[in-house]
């Protein structure tokens, strides 16, 4: 239990003080502005943007500036911020598959409508230091473009395998899309609130969570069948207008994995599916996310419950948001003076009911 | 209250120019039309939360994938047209800009503003979306699959 005190209103004061001259470092180095964070610091944003729930670049920057880098408390912010916007209504469904795509890959198909495209990839760069970018002003030049009079549409790659029936449809169900934030979960949870959950959770655990099922923890074998970054239009249904109009665009990053079979004596086997999207761009979280989803959907496939963690619908839905578990863990180091005091009486009481005589000499030295 | 589909010529016209100005920039948008005529906020600008909803597997039950900031507003003009506007990002000013060129495409002035701001707006948008798939189109790569030596 946490009991509020009362005064060091002082040593606050100070302590945020130097919180600020800190966070600003040495003041022979130019200061970063917001434009900077957000231009450069483009991945740093876009999880924040992801695990806050909130697309806005600018707040996610700002947000990373005031937390000193620290991209859990940056979130924490942005989640704080977001509590406090009315919210003005819910978009139509944004259609991925007519993504602007910067990058599109698949490991299940190498020919595929559309091409492969790497996009700004860090794959296939050898991992080693550049101390050439240790040196400023050094701008790689502008390479010259082929020129594009059409912007081709790229279908996604799973529905090949949905024309010929070899992969499970997607059904459109549930009218009412259930909302964590409005409602508190819960459990067992619909696929809808599970993909919510799993959007704005911690990328870490996710990450982990997808790596044990990799490992034999709730196996479901998965390929990536596609993986698309890009930018979608958000359209909204406009009350006073009547007829929806876009309201804006975001980046996103979605994969699709393609997994084993389901399938039975009387229904011919299929390959099932795995969901990933995520806001902004993050494709090691959107590829976590669909092992994970995948993993959670035993039931509904009628698999079985290994006890695999990530299968464990409970375990995975109540620890994967980092902010929830930030605040209860780090509410421990507030004043807990008045618990421990009773824990104190009580751990003396029993010292002094099993060993009353060396007890007596320990308390009156 | 909900319009039939499919949209009429007016409708479609006017999603339009609303798109348009909720994707410019509230810079460019300013440039392009620096002076507002004389309007009545019916709601001032107002920063909010728009939940974005995805689907299941890109095609199948939606889901609320997060939000984002939008800002919205509803001016009316001194000759009586109404405007309103849902513009992405915390710019009180672009939204009520966006209002008012939605209040003054329904106008006589609608040809000019065609001509001086969506036009100009629609290009670079277009010319955007063009460099950025050109960009994309050089990073496309051709996999060949290896004959492998056992097979062989």
């Amino acid at each position: 239990m946490y009991v509020a005190v009362k005064g060091g209103e002082r040593a606050i004061d100070n302590a945020h003080a130097w919180l600020a001259e800190v966070r600003r470092g040495d003041r022979d180095v130019p200061e970063l502005t917001v434009a900077q964070i957000r231009e450069q610091m483009t991945l740093a944003v876009n999880r924040v943007m992801a695990e806050g729930s909130l697309y806005d670049p600018d707040l996610a920057a700002l947000a990373i500036k005031q937390a000193r880098g620290d991209l859990i408390e940056a979130i924490f912010l942005v989640r704080a911020y977001r509590t406090t916007l009315p919210r003005l209504g819910s978009s139509a469904p944004v259609e991925t598959g007519a993504m602007a795509v910067t990058r599109r890959i698949s490991a299940t198909f190498k020919d595929l409508p559309g091409g492969q495209i790497l996009g700004p990839t860090f794959d296939y760069t050898h991992r080693l230091i550049d101390f050439a970018l240790a040196a400023e002003g050094a701008d790689a030049a502008e390479p010259a473009m082929p020129a594009v009079d059409k912007v081709e549409e790229v279908p996604h790659v799973m529905e090949f395998l949905n024309k010929d029936g070899l992969i499970q449809s997607e059904l459109q169900e549930g009218a009412q899309v259930p909302d964590l934030t409005r409602e508190p979960m819960e459990l067992p949870a619909s696929r809808p609130l599970r993909l919510q959950a799993l959007a704005r959770s911690d990328e870490g655990f996710l990450l982990s969570l997808a790596y044990s099922t990799q490992r034999g923890y709730g196996r479901t074998h998965a390929f990536v069948g596609e993986l698309r970054i890009g930018t979608v239009a958000v359209e909204m249904e406009v009350p006073e207008l009547g007829f929806p109009v876009e309201i804006g665009e975001i980046e996103l990053t979605e994969c699709e994995t393609v997994n084993q079979f389901t399938g039975s004596k009387t229904e011919p086997a299929q390959f099932t599916r795995g969901y990933g999207l995520v806001l902004g761009q993050s494709e090691r979280k959107a590829i976590s996310m669909s092992l994970v989803d995948r993993a959670l959907r035993w039931r509904e496939l009628g698999e079985d419950f290994s006890g695999a963690p990530a299968q464990d619908e409970e375990f995975v839905l109540m620890h994967a948001d980092n902010i929830q578990a930030t605040g209860f863990l780090e509410h421990i180091k507030l004043p807990h003076y008045v618990d421990f005091q009773a824990e104190l009486e009580l751990i003396r009481k029993l010292r002094r009911e099993t060993e009353p005589s060396d007890l007596a000499a320990e308390e009156q030295p | 209250m909900s319009v039939e589909r499919p949209f009429s010529q007016e409708i479609l016209a006017r999603r339009r120019w609303m798109g348009l100005a909720a994707r410019s920039g509230p810079d460019r948008l300013r440039e392009l039309l620096p002076d507002l005529p004389a309007h009545e906020l019916l709601r001032t600008p107002e920063i909010g939360a728009v939940m974005v909803q995805g689907r299941a597997g890109g095609t199948g039950t939606p889901f609320n994938l997060g939000e984002m900031t939008v800002t919205r507003c509803s001016v009316r003009l001194a000759s009586g047209e109404v405007g309103h506007a849902h513009v992405q990002g915390r710019d009180r000013d672009h939204a009520r800009r966006a209002a008012i060129l939605d209040a003054l495409m329904q106008t006589d002035a609608a040809p000019d503003l065609e001509g001086k701001v969506l036009s100009p707006l629609a290009q670079e948008e277009a010319a955007r979306r063009a460099s950025r798939a050109a960009r994309a189109a050089t990073t496309r790569v051709e996999f060949f699959t290896l004959v492998r030596g056992e097979d062989q």
